[in-house]
């Protein structure tokens, strides 16, 4: 009886407190969120459209990006930006219920835009980020000069022992990013019968960690590398040739045989945002630059000890003229 | 003469056994002889009848379908539309009722009244902690995704909560529930987090609601668990007593049983808690708000200065929340009278009430955003920290992974890859049949054959490599931090603490060091899973020797025993079920933490399950490797316990013995 009214008191008193403590709050709120608007550049956000959700997939080049585009937003437009660590994929289900408003890096994922733009119509494309995209095998330059002929598929087989480490037993290890990036390294090692085992790096940071110590202690490393990348300005890389891609031989993921098309990179934006997203969605829609510049910023980023928000804001302060451009009228 | 006729029986009853003393081989002539075998049958028919992995085996591409026509039925099938989609808008309504209730306060009001709460179930230590526990949510520069983690933990408690509770309490009144829910539940918490995530997505999509519902999960089984032992604690006479005054069910359990089992309620919410704030931090992966986002984010980067203030942040909310709980719970059911009581209640709600007001009005004369001077930002030391320590530390960590990798890794698995699947089959039914018996017997071969039908032996295998190293190296460990705690009252003050606090971090902060120290391979998934696992461990054993009857140990004192002597000879033999139970502890968690190193390097099923959450073509793939990481789960923890000797008490050993404690 007593633990009872006890019970009710502490809700009772919680309830009231929440409640009082809710009015004054939402006041604050109320009051902030108004006068954030007339203060605000952007002078008419629309009201759907305050709060921006960008995904941030894992990798550094793609934080770059959300990062300029989310410091232009909240700096210049007066949005509010929410960004939403996901892998890849994931990102696209975000799309569906609202979770997601922007990919601002999209590497082909032909199979998601059929089912997300096409099917579901959930989603739209934004264009081209001005980024060109290829993944690739990489070995460290040194074994390129050492091996000659080592950058032809044909004789990975002959180097395999060279690869070898505890991780991948007696077979030639190829070294893979994290789980969710694109790939066909499973396919492409079983269709072209070559003696390797894809061990997951886990990041591109166990990426990147690998391949500097490959070359500053000459240790052979074979692994799954992209450009855009600032780490090509540090690390000199050869690719690995596998036979030429060609249109569609990359059309069943169990059957690829082929090297990875080189990509125009896109962005990828929900179509509610599309539809609502305003000032926000033309800026999005607008942002287009060089692989230079994504790789500054992301240099600052993973380098420089840099935040995110420092790098993309350094980079605004230092390229008005590029930005400029992106800014809705 | 007179005796001849009592001993007739026993001499008529020893023919049978003499003869067969006479010839019984020595003890360990029968285990040698199979090991013998299974080596001789391992070397005649090494490479054959062994199952390789096939990413496009039957079953994935099973699951894959069911998957695309959820996806394609989302929006049209009555079940979603009536069902599905309702629970995802009803959860994700209450998660956004919470993160408004828990900003409206700004953040020295949320500050108050965390501080009058903890005021209110302990006393001012409790305040005091509570209150200084939120404030340094601020000063690590976390104030907003410490609120959010705080909602999605409430949100999920508080329907585990409203699920578990009920539904444990009826547990606990029939037996036959209880049996048809504790597989179910079993499941629940062998099942690796990982692998709900996938179906979650499908089902509810990314976001908060899908976060809550995978929490949910996760954390109701204890709620159901410790509410059913707590109805079964109460003492039967009460009830009796009152059924005999004529007292109603209802009245009965309302005002009898529960206030009788009030402490292990508390029990249950406070583990509840403490479950869901485990699993928040990997909801983070479909999209959750909150730590886990940073946590992830570290991990992604490699960049552990990132990933340390969520980590303590999570750790102090633990702590927090825990402590509330706890001293709630302990308080007596009923107001001491008399002069004990030194405050009175309408004294502790005007302190409280204080506490409150002074928050919310400290929230209006400070800015609305936690001040940015006063967030104490250390990612760059830590960093350069761990930089150092990975170079000049590159030998000795390199030189040990490599050691274990070559010489125990390696061999280990090429040996479970390379034997034929019912070689190994059957040494484990062997080993289970020597356990636990028949029964377990069946289960063991029923798991590991069902693991080849869904098309993932190898990967299985691989997996039990790595667990069965990582629970070698983590008894080994635990055996001898445990021995010295129970022999050295100081060392176990010292350790107690340190035990505390690893027991309350979410499993991903182990990868942390780990991967910094060991780069991502295997060996990582080991020392993480070595690190998550030794404490229960430790205080298993430290708890078994400690618990050895006084009698014995003076028995054996008496007797002139040396201190090795009553260590070897009767402490440890004596604590042979706590050591036991140490061992099956140990083997499911590490089980727990080896599929999450599949995040960094570990392979097998760990890996099957990450990828296939990120992987759309691997769906397939990752939630049959969550079904077969359930069923090696299941046949561990059966061959270590013997299913024969534990009912239902042992469900209750494990929830308490999982409680994190914090001292």
């Amino acid at each position: 009886m007593r633990i009872a009214s006890r019970i009710r008191l502490l809700a009772g008193l919680l309830t009231v407190g929440l409640a009082a403590a809710g009015c004054g709050g939402a006041t604050v709120d109320t009051g902030t969120s108004s006068a954030q608007p007339s203060t605000g550049a952007g002078s008419s956000a629309p009201a759907a459209g305050g709060t921006v959700k960008i995904a941030i997939n894992p990798w550094a080049g793609y934080e770059a990006s959300a990062a300029v585009i989310a410091h232009l937003l909240e700096d210049k437009l007066g949005y509010t930006v929410e960004k939403k660590e996901l892998a890849e994929q994931v990102s696209w289900e975000g799309f569906e219920n609202g979770d997601v408003d922007v990919i601002v890096e999209n590497w082909g994922h032909e199979d998601l835009k059929k089912s997300f733009i096409e099917e579901k119509k959930v989603a739209v494309e934004a264009g081209s980020t001005g980024n060109k995209g290829v993944i690739g095998w990489y070995i460290p330059k040194w074994m390129a000069d050492k091996y000659p002929d080592i950058t032809d598929y044909k004789n990975l087989n002959k180097y395999a022992d060279l690869f070898k480490t505890s991780e991948s037993g007696d077979k030639g290890q190829l070294l893979f990013g994290d789980p969710s990036y694109v790939s066909n390294e499973e396919a492409l090692i079983k269709n072209l019968k070559l003696n390797y085992k894809v061990v997951v790096g886990g990041s591109e940071a166990a990426l990147i960690e690998s391949a500097t110590q490959a070359q500053q202690q000459k240790k052979p490393l074979l692994f799954y590398f992209w450009d855009p990348h600032w780490l090509f300005n540090k690390v000199e890389l050869a690719r690995v040739n596998l036979p030429p891609y060609t249109e569609g031989c990359d059309a069943d993921p169990k059957k690829v045989a082929c090297d990875y098309a080189e990509l125009d990179l896109d962005k990828i934006v929900s179509k509610k945002f599309a539809d609502t997203g305003g000032k926000a969605y033309e800026l999005v829609k607008n942002f287009q630059w060089t692989n230079e510049h994504q790789n500054a910023v992301a240099n600052d980023i993973t380098n420089n000890g840099m935040s995110a928000e420092e790098a993309a804001k350094k980079w605004v302060d230092a390229n008005p003229t590029v930005w400029a451009a992106w800014i809705p009228k | 003469m007179t005796s001849q006729a009592p001993p007739a029986p026993p001499v008529q009853a020893i023919p049978p056994t003499a003869p067969r003393d006479a010839v019984r081989p020595p003890r360990w002539v029968v285990p040698a002889a199979g090991i013998v075998a299974v080596v001789a049958a391992y070397l005649a028919f090494r490479g054959t009848a062994t199952l390789p992995h096939d990413d496009d085996a039957a079953p994935f591409r099973f699951v894959n379908d069911v998957r695309a026509w959820v996806d394609a039925n989302r929006n049209q099938s009555p079940v979603f539309l009536f069902f599905v989609n309702y629970i995802r808008l009803f959860v994700g309504g209450l998660y956004d009722a919470f993160l408004l209730a828990l900003q409206a306060p700004g953040w020295a009001g949320l500050i108050g009244i965390a501080a009058a709460l903890g005021w209110l179930a302990g006393g001012w230590r409790i305040g005091l902690l509570s209150g200084l526990g939120f404030i340094s949510f601020g000063v690590l520069g976390l104030w907003e995704a410490s609120v959010a983690t705080l909602a999605l933990v409430l949100t999920a408690v508080l329907l585990s909560l409203v699920i578990g509770l009920p539904l444990g309490i009826w547990a606990g009144h029939s037996p036959r529930l209880r049996r048809l829910l504790a597989p179910v539940l079993d499941v629940m918490q062998i099942m690796p987090t990982f692998a709900y995530l996938a179906p979650m997505v499908l089902f509810f999509q990314i976001g908060p609601a899908s976060g809550a519902v995978a929490t949910l999960i996760y954390s109701v089984p204890p709620a159901i668990r410790i509410a059913a032992l707590a109805m079964e604690q109460v003492s039967p006479t009460a009830v009796e007593a009152s059924v005999s005054l004529g007292a109603t069910r209802r009245q009965t359990l309302f005002k009898v049983e529960l206030p009788m089992a009030r402490a292990t309620l508390g029990l249950a919410v406070n583990q509840t808690i403490m479950m869901a704030l485990s699993m928040v931090v990997i909801a983070a992966l479909i999209a959750a708000p909150g730590l886990g986002s940073d946590i992830i984010r570290g991990l992604t980067r490699a960049n552990v200065g990132l990933m340390l203030p969520a980590g303590i942040a999570i750790v102090i909310m633990a702590i927090v929340l825990d402590r509330m709980t706890m001293s709630a719970a302990a308080r007596p059911p009923y107001p001491v009278t008399g002069g004990k009581a030194r405050i009175g209640p309408r004294l502790r709600w005007a302190v409280a009430a204080v506490l409150v007001a002074a928050g919310l009005a400290l929230g209006r004369v400070l800015p609305a955003e936690f001040p940015e001077e006063w967030v104490l930002r250390f990612a760059a030391p830590v960093n350069e920290a761990v930089n150092w320590a990975k170079f000049s530390w590159y030998d000795v960590t390199d030189a040990i992974r490599n050691f274990i990798t070559e010489v125990l890794l390696n061999p280990l698995q090429a040996v479970l890859t390379g034997a034929p699947w019912w070689l190994v089959t059957a040494v484990a039914v062997a080993v289970a049949w020597r356990t636990g018996g028949l029964r377990t017997a069946a289960v063991a071969a029923g798991c590991l054959l069902a693991t080849a039908l869904i098309g993932l032996w190898q990967h299985t295998m691989e997996t039990l490599t790595t667990v069965l190293v990582a629970v070698v190296l983590t008894l080994l460990i635990g055996l001898l931090l445990g021995v010295a705690a129970a022999r050295s009252p100081r060392f176990a003050a010292v350790q107690r603490p340190l035990l505390d606090a690893a027991q309350t971090m979410p499993a991903f902060v182990y990868l942390l060091p780990a991967l910094a120290l060991f780069g991502a391979t295997r060996f990582t998934a080991i020392f993480a899973s070595v690190i998550y696992a030794v404490p229960p461990v430790i205080r298993l054993v430290e708890d078994g020797i400690r618990n050895v009857s006084p009698a014995a140990v003076e028995a054996a004192l008496s007797c002139g025993s040396t201190e090795r002597q009553l260590l070897w000879k009767v402490r440890l033999p004596l604590a042979r079920p706590a050591i036991r139970l140490a061992a099956n502890q140990g083997i499911v968690m590490t089980l727990a933490m080896v599929v999450v190193g599949g995040l960094v390097g570990a392979g097998g099923l760990g890996y099957d399950v990450v990828s296939g959450f990120s992987q759309r073509t691997d769906f397939g793939m990752g939630f049959a490797a969550g079904v077969a990481t359930v069923l090696l789960g299941i046949l561990l923890d059966r061959i270590t316990q013997g299913a024969d000797r534990r009912p239902s008490p042992r469900t209750s050993d494990r929830t308490t013995t999982r409680k994190k404690r914090i001292a």
